[in-house]
């Protein structure tokens, strides 16, 4: 019983179903249930991560066999030392006779030594097997789950706009998990109990041919009890799986809307709701767990009945001579060992399926397409002169789904070293704007091009490398000030951090800090102000030393006084830069080359501030608004 | 030591008290069991021992016979054992999951801000685990395993006391090692679970930043440090294979020993004379039977480990005393039953607010440890700070107060107050004159219609959804409380109608369309107090507009407090409140207050330029 053990609970009994609510577990909605235990298909698939580990999958697939093997040798000893030593009987010797004592009890210590000799054989080879194979294992998960992470970095970033970020962190984590699960609760360790079965099928067949038969003559019952439990439990393990699945999307969804339930008086109708669930939970339980009950006591039952026919037709063969009692207790042990194996078959089942599942969901995951990637050719990158940053929209139509058009040909042209400021209502296209240059989402008509290239011509990482970028909600990751600012960007020196630190106005601030700009930083920076973030992602932005800037609304959740700080800090950053300015305070966008008014999808007005303001239209209004903002503010 | 586990278990006696009698039943069934068990070598002994000294034929097949039967009585009761047992188990994880969700119900709002989700879905889900293992399997096999071992030891040291002796010198040793792994393996397995929920950050923060990283082209940085976590995992489960992949090899070992030993031991004893060779066998028989209730020995002491500390965990949250709840001390004031014709006139509730003070932290602290320390952090910086600061409202029966102001002056708390989300100071609020907490809680809530700030959905059908907070409704009403909301036509855009699922399963409303439905929800109560808290800001104004214009209609005679950013939400109130910093600062009509106030005038002119924009 190799799950009896386990840290994870008790494959031993019906309880090992509880894991797989766990693959639902990170995001609590109900996971699709499959129920085929078995599926070549995937399983060849998931065979193909063991391929990169071959030869120690074959030192592990050797151990197993050896092992099988030297499993047999326990039972012929003791034949040995019964037939020889204890009731001495005349036979025909076997190849061990012939170095065995002649007197009793020191022939009893060799086969005893014998026997030691073999269970110190047994113990290393079966770690072999289980330290090689989960090892293995492990290494395969790790490929597994670097393979999940590198292709969702390369799925187009329209995947992230449909799939729950939870949902894919389960896939990851949970899913894995599960898969993990059949390595180290010894599903593998199946394979080597039917090598087991094949060795003492053989040796019995070797000792005795006829009672052999005669004992394997209760197992067409075993199989069909096997049969008929796998049906009957497989159905149960899916409606477990169901009903752990349900009770962690209920628990979840009605912790989170706890306030509501009880505002709206509903504690006792989504107790019933929970309770039908818990009642269905329950029963599916109840049902595996009659499977179960009737299961092991029929296995029980089929091997004593095995023992039974071996003392009764056996116990012929002894009275008139044709066997010894030596082969008589050993079939008996064998007998035993042989439905052990059987057992433990069933229990495993339930782990098979759970993992054929979560293996679905994660190659659904991998097979998902990478729609948006570097050409194969990439264009080459214009350099010098060229290279300028020049931008240009041509007749760009755009929409995130079917024909609702987000963009409706743009066209615009930035040339380099510019400043544009895009203003506008919230859904008019600005961010859409900038998620097009930076090939977050493809055209459906019109080009965008940088330097005269398109963008769908540019290897990716080079052509966002000119960017920077500095987005509306600041996103701060766990580490410290100074890695989020470098990233990952290994040749940004602590002298350029600092610089930018210094350039955007938050070395004051930095410097209060204990740790100064290695100051912890919590996930999403919960523990600094929205302005804080917006700075250190100005500082971001700065230390990468862009060709083209992009600033999408960054100043909105800035208060007055970081406001002036960063509008002076602002000044710098777009001297010598290609600049791209998303704002709602016009103040930040006044000192801009040109501003693009943008309505509905299309650009609007276009002009310098005075042009625009001359033109009464949309700008003037919004000026108008902004001004009157200022003024409530300094009052 | 015992008494502590004792003191331990206490808090599972109510659930195991209902199953005392088929507990009995489960051990009679065991011992029947065991009987058998132990019958079966026996049976084999003797036949074996006939067979050295030849029998008849016939005698052969009486002990096949035998043999069956024997095996057939312990078939059965090894059936009901696991039935009645393990059936307990499954009854008392129901139990205890239904009066965990019960008591979930029943907690006040702080107790879930104080605690993650996560944290609580951990403990209704793992511990619960743990705690049933404790109760099923865990009782069964230490119970099973202690008769066998009673039951095996008497039969065998009848038969050789010399031979039993050497062969349950491993017992202890086997259990013990069962014992060590056990809590290595543990430790290792859980050093494996806390690394599983740093892997989980930090792929959710990378997939939620996902848009940064690929602007600044980081994709490969991000995933080099992934995998510095993922290989660290790997290396943690490489620790625990290290330790797994010894466990059962040295368990085969030691109970290869125990065959060696009957083989060596009991051999001589035959070579002896000591003991005949059925003798022998039946040792054999006996041992290769013991050697999975000696494994469970030791399992089970874990499993009681492991359960007792996920029963501690789970008592946290069930010795958790609801903060809000009915005073069992107090008279509660009857609601008046709402008769035709009188009803017009009790439609509308007053509500009043008497030097009303709050502070979140001000709440009578009875508990108020967070089940995990984390939770704790914010109540720090929040400490002595008042959210409301003295605040004196009458608002009238029937008529409607807007509460205007800018972010985080308190507003969303004050109107939390009145269904008693919070608690605040008795005699600050009451409504018809008479102090809340002399209403049940139920018929508190009862009474008012409440869209929170951040609507919640569950993930069930529209119509479910509407008709959430009312015991029956038909079809009509729900179709008449989404027309008030602005919602009928974009129901009957969708394919299914009112039956279309909300949420992950089904189509996903946009933030309108949430508040639309939350709205209704609230209408279709057809409450005396409504209470909308920014309700409208996903709706655009021309929306909002209609709404209000049908809400007015609808809810003709009701009071209604109005929290909203937008000055044409709140111009036709019979009341504006303007709270800034948790006190009123301005109150009047929209006439007075423009003629008067500072804060509102600015916030109206201000908005009226901003529609002017939209409608270009």
């Amino acid at each position: 019983m190799r799950g009896g053990g386990s840290g994870s609970g008790g494959g031993k009994l019906a309880g090992s179903p509880g894991k797989g609510g766990k693959a639902g577990g990170g995001d609590h909605r109900e996971e699709e249930v499959l129920g085929k235990a078995y599926d070549s298909r995937l399983m060849r698939r998931l065979l193909t991560y063991l391929i990169p580990y071959w030869p120690t999958v074959l030192v592990a697939s050797l151990a197993m066999i050896l092992h099988s093997l030297l499993q047999v040798v326990g039972p012929f000893l003791t034949k040995i030392a019964v037939d020889r030593y204890l009731v001495a009987t005349e036979r025909h010797p076997t190849f061990l006779d012939s170095y065995l004592s002649p007197e009793s009890l020191s022939g009893l210590t060799q086969i005893t030594l014998l026997y030691l000799a073999t269970l110190f054989f047994l113990f290393g080879l079966e770690y072999l097997q289980t330290y090689f194979m989960q090892m293995v294992g492990q290494r395969a998960m790790f490929d597994l789950r670097s393979q999940m992470f590198h292709h969702l970095h390369r799925l187009p970033t329209q995947f992230y706009d449909h799939n729950p970020v939870g949902r894919l962190v389960t896939r990851i984590t949970g899913d894995v998990d599960v898969l993990n699960e059949m390595f180290t609760s010894g599903v593998v360790a199946v394979f080597g109990d039917f090598f087991s079965l094949l060795f003492i099928v053989i040796v019995m067949l070797q000792m005795d041919a006829s009672l052999a038969l005669v004992t394997f003559s209760v197992l067409p019952l075993i199989m069909l009890a096997t049969a008929l439990f796998r049906r009957v439990v497989r159905d149960c393990y899916r409606r477990i799986r169901t009903a752990v699945a349900r009770i962690n999307a209920h628990l979840a969804e009605h912790v989170t809307g706890m306030s509501v339930v009880q505002l709206f008086n509903r504690e006792d109708k989504s107790f019933a709701e929970f309770d039908r669930i818990n009642q269905d939970h329950k029963k599916a339980f109840l049902d595996s767990v009659f499977a179960h009950s009737v299961f092991y006591p029929a296995v029980e039952i089929l091997s004593a009945t095995a023992i039974a026919l071996i003392l009764w037709y056996g116990g012929h063969q002894v009275l008139d001579g044709s066997l010894t009692i030596g082969v008589l207790v050993a079939f008996i042990q064998y007998a035993q060992r042989f439905f052990r194996p059987i057992q433990d078959l069933s229990e495993k089942y339930n782990i098979l399926q759970g993992a054929m599942a979560s293996s679905e969901r994660i190659f659904r995951l991998i097979d998902e397409p990478v729609t948006i990637e570097s050409p194969v050719q990439p264009a080459a990158i214009p350099s010098g002169e060229q290279a300028a940053g020049q931008i240009e929209f041509r007749n760009v139509w755009f929409a995130y789904e079917g024909e609702h058009w987000i963009l409706r040909n743009i066209n615009l042209t930035i040339d380099s070293g510019q400043t544009i400021a895009v203003v506008g209502h919230t859904g008019a296209g600005k961010t859409t704007l900038t998620s097009l240059l930076l090939r977050f989402y493809d055209v459906q008509k019109g080009q965008v091009l940088i330097d005269g290239i398109d963008v769908r011509q540019w290897n990716l990482q080079k052509l966002r490398r000119r960017f920077g970028v500095v987005l509306q909600d600041p996103y701060l990751f766990s580490g410290t000030i100074e890695s989020n600012i470098r990233l990952g960007t290994p040749d940004i020196t602590r002298q350029d951090v600092e610089d930018a630190i210094e350039e955007v106005n938050l070395a004051e601030f930095i410097r209060s800090l204990p740790e100064g700009h290695q100051e912890e930083v919590r996930e999403r920076g919960s523990s600094l102000s929205v302005g804080q973030k917006q700075l250190i992602s100005f500082a971001r932005a700065l230390a990468h030393d862009p060709q083209i800037l992009i600033l999408d609304e960054a100043t909105s959740s800035v208060d007055t006084e970081t406001e002036l700080r960063v509008r002076d800090a602002l000044t710098r950053m777009i001297t010598n830069r290609t600049s791209i300015i998303i704002a709602h305070r016009l103040s930040t966008i006044q000192r801009a080359d040109r501003i693009i008014v943008m309505h509905k999808g299309e650009i609007r007005e276009s002009g310098s501030h005075q042009e625009l303001l001359a033109q009464r239209g949309l700008y003037w209004r919004l000026y108008q608004l902004q001004y009157k903002e200022q003024e409530i503010a300094v009052k | 030591m015992a008494m502590k586990t004792w003191q331990d278990l206490r808090p599972l006696f109510p659930y195991l008290r209902p199953y005392r009698q088929r507990y009995l039943l489960g051990l009679g069934s065991l011992l029947a069991e065991v009987f058998f068990w132990v019958a079966v070598p026996q049976i084999i002994r003797f036949a074996i021992d006939d067979l050295t000294q030849g029998v008849t034929s016939d005698k052969l097949i009486q002990y096949a016979a035998l043999l069956f039967v024997a095996a057939l009585c312990k078939g059965f009761f090894l059936y009901w054992t696991r039935m009645i047992i393990i059936g307990i188990s499954r009854d008392a994880e129901y139990a205890l999951r239904n009066d965990l969700y019960r008591h979930l119900t029943r907690l006040s709002s702080s107790f879930f801000q104080r605690n993650r989700v996560g944290d609580i879905m951990s403990r209704s889900t793992n511990d619960l685990n743990a705690v049933r293992m404790l109760l099923g399997p865990g009782i069964m096999y230490s119970g099973r395993t202690l008769v066998i071992m009673a039951g095996a030891i008497a039969i065998m040291a009848h038969i050789s006391p010399k031979l039993t002796l050497y062969t349950f010198t491993l017992a202890p040793i086997i259990a013990g090692i069962v014992v060590y792994f056990g809590k290595r393996i543990h430790h290792r397995f859980e050093a494996i679970q806390a690394m599983m929920s740093d892997i989980s950050a930090r792929v959710q923060e990378s997939l939620a930043g996902i848009r940064v990283l690929r602007a600044y082209a980081q994709e490969e940085s991000d995933l080099a440090q992934f995998q510095m976590l993922n290989r660290d995992f790997m290396e943690r489960n490489r620790k625990l294979i290290r330790v797994w992949g010894m466990f059962y090899p040295i368990l085969e070992v030691l109970m290869g020993l125990v065959t060696v030993t009957v083989l060596w031991a009991g051999g001589r004893e035959v070579a002896r004379g000591a003991i005949t060779i059925g003798d022998f066998v039946a040792f054999n028989v006996y041992m290769a039977q013991l050697a999975w209730p000696m494994v469970a020995l030791g399992w089970v002491v874990n499993l009681h480990q492991r359960g007792l500390a996920s029963l501690k965990r789970l008592d946290t949250i069930l010795s958790e005393t609801p903060e809000i709840a009915d005073d069992p001390m107090a008279h509660f004031i009857s609601m008046p039953a709402p008769k035709d014709g009188v009803a017009e006139q009790i439609k509308g509730a007053s509500i009043e607010f008497r030097n009303l003070s709050f502070s979140y932290n001000g709440v009578p602290a009875t508990s108020a440890a967070a089940l995990s320390e984390q939770s704790g952090k914010g109540s720090h910086s929040r400490s002595d700070r008042r959210v409301l600061k003295e605040i004196n409202l009458l608002i009238p029966a029937g008529s409607t107060v807007a509460i205007v102001g800018p972010t985080g002056c308190g507003k969303s708390t004050l109107v939390n107050l009145i269904p008693r989300l919070f608690e605040a100071p008795t005699g600050s609020i009451l409504i018809d004159g008479v102090e809340i907490h002399q209403y049940r809680l139920a018929d508190l809530r009862r009474m008012i219609g409440f869209v929170p700030q951040e609507t919640f959905l569950f993930s069930e059908t529209i119509r479910e959804n509407i008709a959430f907070g009312v015991e029956q409704s038909s079809e009509e009403e729900v179709r008449q409380a989404a027309e008030v909301a602005g919602l009928l036509s974009d129901i009957d855009d969708f394919p299914r109608g009112f039956e279309t699922m909300v949420g992950e399963r089904g189509i996903t409303l946009s933030g309108g369309q949430k508040q639309r439905a939350a709205i209704a929800r609230a209408v279709v109560r057809d409450p005396r107090i409504v209470i909308l808290d920014d309700a409208l800001s996903s709706v655009d104004t021309y929306t909002e507009e209609l709404i209000l214009t049908r809400l007015q209609s609808a809810l003709r005679g009701r009071t209604a407090v109005v929290i909203s950013h937008r000055t044409s939400t709140v111009k036709h109130a019979d009341l504006i409140v303007v709270l800034v910093d948790g006190a009123i600062v301005e109150r009047g009509t929209h006439a007075e207050l423009m003629q008067h106030g500072t804060y509102y005038p600015e916030l109206y002119q201000k908005q009226l330029l901003e529609e002017e924009l939209e409608k270009a």
